[in-house]
């Protein structure tokens, strides 16, 4: 029962109330871009030098998390409208009406100032600064200004992305350097050439919501020297960890192979024929693009691991 | 005069595991936070004159 003041009779339902499960919450979160985020930010932690107690770790990852899963929800809350008319988020708790727009901002924003105050007073000052800005680049700077406005909307959005491991490192050393720079830099030069594959095959979709993807807005052929150009360089600071000591010559092996394969699949999107509606290159690279960054930071994860063990 | 509403089987439902996973975190909070302030503050937190 619930007591609603002096209306008329009303059906739960007239009043809004709600039927949203947990799971709902939970999706608000985009647990798989925040798994990407622990993994990063895990990575971050384990490479930095210095030592932290591996409970206080654990919260230093579990607030990057959960930081990185508030701003999702601040994304879902502004984007509810274009998330409506695109297939691959159209399913999404808002768009689907299992969660208002205003129960997504509530959540959006204390799950942002819990997890930021949590970092602060758990860990040091300085990575929760990073993370507060984080999610305002994120959720500000990327969904509600570059993401309609121009096409390099996910090149300057991409460094929301690539912050967690920086501020994993962070949580260890109180501070940022040249190595956990390099670490922003891989995903960061690695988020163009990911989303364009994605955008050259969902061309449709970004073109029904109105967003200025790299393809709609610069055209196929532009788009695919664009991600060829941004595959060599990231496949060159792919292996900079190597170059700059803080990583194993298997890591400097495995990356320029990676590197390699990565380069291939771009230069295979590049001669795609523009009468190839069903574009398998750029499907591909998009697919190959996740592995290849997740088995850089695999590999630096092992190096750092075995640094640990080692000493 | 206040009127009462009825919450359909669905929404009673959903409202219960709402509130069970509220208080599933809650829990797991006030854990975290007990074991990060004895890590924190050390041991000696425990050891103080009443």
């Amino acid at each position: 029962m619930a007591i609603t003041g002096e209306h008329g009779a009303l059906k739960g339902t007239d009043l809004g109330l709600s039927e949203a499960d947990p799971r709902d919450y939970f999706a608000l979160l985009k647990p798989r871009v925040m798994s990407l985020v622990v993994f990063t930010a895990f990575v971050g932690l384990i490479i930095a030098p210095g030592n932290i107690h591996p409970f206080i770790g654990a919260v230093a990852v579990l607030c990057i998390a959960v930081g990185a899963g508030a701003s999702g929800a601040l994304n879902m809350w502004y984007d509810a409208d274009i998330d409506a008319v695109m297939s691959r988020t159209a399913s999404r708790p808002i768009p689907a009406g299992r969660v208002t727009r205003d129960e997504a901002l509530t959540f959006g924003l204390v799950l942002s100032a819990f997890s930021v105050i949590t970092l602060g007073l758990l860990v040091n000052w300085f990575s929760a600064g990073l993370l507060a800005f984080t999610i305002f680049f994120y959720a500000v700077i990327y969904t509600m200004w570059l993401k309609r406005s121009t096409p390099q909307n996910i090149v300057i959005g991409g460094a929301a992305g690539a912050l967690p491991p920086m501020i994993g490192w962070a949580c260890v050393t109180g501070s940022v350097s040249w190595d956990s720079f390099v670490l922003f830099l891989m995903i960061f030069l690695w988020t163009p050439p990911h989303f364009w594959a994605l955008a050259l095959f969902k061309q449709g979709d970004y073109g029904k919501a109105g967003i200025p993807m790299m393809p709609n807005v610069a055209g196929v052929e532009s788009t695919k020297r664009q991600i060829f150009i941004y595959a060599i360089v990231t496949a060159l600071v792919g292996v900079l960890p190597y170059w700059m000591g803080f990583a194993s010559a298997a890591y400097g092996l495995l990356a320029t192979g990676l590197g390699i394969g990565f380069v291939w699949y771009a230069f295979r999107v590049l001669r795609m024929s523009p009468a190839d509606e069903k574009m398998k290159p750029a499907k591909s690279m998009f697919g190959f693009s996740l592995i290849y960054l997740f088995a850089l930071f695999a590999t630096l994860l092992v190096d750092g691991l075995m640094t640990s063990l080692g000493a | 005069m206040i009127e009462q509403v009825s919450l359909t089987d669905k929404q009673k439902k959903a409202r219960r595991r709402r509130s069970i996973a509220i208080a599933l975190v809650l829990a797991a909070l006030v854990v975290l936070f007990y074991i990060a302030t004895v890590i924190k503050f050390g041991p000696a937190i425990l050891d103080r004159p009443l």
